[in-house]
């Protein structure tokens, strides 16, 4: 009965002008879904995971950078966002450059990169003055999201439709066998690191969602489950959209209902859901069996 | 002194004098070799002997230390587009979601073009019949047996119509019975083009295959009329250069009819 009052609160509260941030942060969930179950595809089938989750922690690097530009130079028109966006592209460019060309250091290269890029950010907040909350950053707060941050999803779910359509067949060899689309003609170096760069603006998008540190579950865990049921590249992206879309509507709700933070709310409620999905796929093989 | 329009009729590949060392490693040394329009060859060699070097050269993933390789008459880099090329299905993603027509397409990927065309999809379709896996193209990859998959893969690398077709260890990880399809299938392709085929299983492709190329940091050729009873054996468990030593070839091979 609670749960059901809740849940009527919930949408009274949605349809109410006063708590525009709540629509805000919905209609956010929604379209920042399409580049997430996008992009989230290509990471998850190429398996390159760990090379997003370089990505998103050096761009709190960038973000701290940012600060102490804006707060501590006096340099107002670098904003937070821009810092975001340059660290993310620019370790992107970094990460797969490494993974193309150092073979066996790889892995450690790239936990190196990882690492030191959240560190900047740190060190770089230690020199800005005044006080930041860091945890929006590291865990997310959709109910933070302003109209800039829509007409930037907008822009991005525009760039990464578009490019996938016009481009999916190379996305697609590229990541099933990328040596034999090379010898097909085609340039896979480039190709790689674009789709790189796009899951760098991608995950840029997801830390003010879902935050740094939780940015590789959104990503990889609706592919993981549209992968049970998909059998085509596009069904695989398309459903990884849906159901993106639905964990963080789902999640959105019940963090609002019950005041808990919305990042953390939503990777459990998707999380729970892969693992639950798992286990009883895998029950229901070995019955088979 | 040759004659140029001849040679280029033909010779599909020709290799002079190259050499490929991989950190300082030499892996093929001063290798010459000439391999004619529609030849069926099967490449072995003991493993690190140097067969997938040979194949990335003649692909142009990788560039020679010394010597020249050409092939189609131009470099492999140019030539690519002409070659159909199978790799070991064992470094694909298995849970990639693709289905056979997916894959095959990728044969008909051009930089030129985005989309695939109805031509495109008919010349798949094609390739499917051809490897005997009609009536497959919307099931997924995933779900093929081993030989299926590399029926696939030969079909992606058919449908691009290449001159020639290089297979990397088609029979691996499949039965007897597969392979014996396989190769049949590859048999009636070699009316039309050239197959080099890399092989650790000297002892049943030599059924089918016109030439032996054994690789073990040199290249020698064999008539496969040559190559029988215990010294496939040999060949296969023994010691590749012992057992040759005393073999040498010119680069045409020898006693081809």
């Amino acid at each position: 009965m609670q749960k059901a009052i809740a849940v009527i609160e919930f949408f009274q509260a949605l349809a109410d002008p006063d708590n525009r941030f709540l629509a805000y942060a919905m209609t956010m969930g929604g379209l920042a879904s399409i580049a997430f179950g996008i992009i989230g595809t290509f990471v998850t089938i190429k398996r390159i995971s760990y090379l997003a989750g370089a990505i998103s922690h050096s761009v709190f690097g960038g973000i701290g950078l940012a600060l102490y530009l804006q707060v501590g130079m006096g340099i107002s028109w670098f904003d937070p966002i821009l810092g975001a966006v340059l660290a993310a592209v620019v370790s992107a460019l970094v990460v797969g450059l490494v993974s193309i060309h150092a073979r066996e250091r790889e892995d450690t290269i790239i936990g190196t990169l990882w690492a030191v890029g959240m560190a900047c950010g740190i060190l770089f907040i230690d020199k800005t003055p005044g006080y930041f909350s860091l945890s929006s950053y590291l865990f997310g707060d959709i109910l933070l999201i302003s109209h800039t941050d829509l007409v930037f999803v907008i822009c991005l779910d525009a760039l990464i439709v578009g490019v996938v359509v016009l481009f999916f067949n190379r996305f697609f060899g590229v990541c099933f066998d990328n040596e034999f689309t090379l010898l097909r003609g085609i340039n896979t170096t480039f190709f790689y690191l674009f789709l790189l760069v796009l899951t760098a603006l991608t995950v840029v998008l997801l830390v003010r969602i879902v935050g740094i540190v939780l940015v590789i579950a959104l990503l990889t865990i609706p592919p993981a489950i549209a992968g049970f049921y998909a059998r085509r590249l596009w069904q695989m992206m398309l459903y990884s959209v849906l159901l993106c879309a639905l964990f963080t509507w789902t999640g959105l709700g019940i963090s609002y209902s019950f005041s808990l933070s919305s990042g953390p709310t939503i990777i459990v409620l998707c999380g729970t859901f892969y693992l639950v999905l798992l286990a009883v796929n895998k029950w229901i093989f070995q019955q088979k069996k | 002194m040759h004659q140029p329009k001849d040679l280029f009729m033909e010779t599909d590949i020709r290799l002079n004098n190259v050499s490929f060392a991989y950190k300082k490693q030499p892996i093929l040394e001063n290798v010459t070799l000439t391999i004619p329009h529609r030849e069926f060859a099967s490449i072995v060699g003991p493993n690190g002997g140097g067969k997938t070097t040979l194949l990335k050269l003649l692909l142009g993933l990788i560039q020679p230390d010394k010597g020249d390789i050409q092939v189609l008459g131009t470099s492999p880099e140019k030539a690519r587009e002409r070659i159909g090329y199978m790799p070991q299905h064992a470094h694909l993603d298995m849970n990639f979601p693709a289905t056979v027509m997916d894959v095959v397409l990728m044969g008909r990927l051009k930089k030129s073009t985005f989309w695939f065309s109805k031509k495109d999809r008919d010349q798949a379709q094609k390739a499917i019949k051809t490897v005997d896996m009609t009536g497959s193209a919307h099931i997924g990859f995933n779900e093929l047996s081993g030989g299926q998959k590399q029926r696939v893969l030969i079909a992606r690398a058919l449908c691009s119509r290449p001159d020639i077709l290089l297979l990397d260890e088609p029979t691996a990880n499949v039965d007897h019975e597969t392979e014996e399809n396989l190769f049949s299938i590859l048999q009636d392709l070699n009316r039309e083009m050239t197959i080099l085929v890399v092989s650790h299983d000297l002892g049943f492709v030599s059924k089918y295959v016109k030439t032996v190329i054994c690789v073990n940091r040199q290249v020698v050729f064999h008539p496969t009329t040559l190559v029988e009873g215990t010294m496939i054996k040999d060949i296969y468990y023994g010691d590749l250069k012992m057992v040759r030593h005393d073999h040498r070839c010119s680069a045409e091979g020898h006693c081809r009819d």
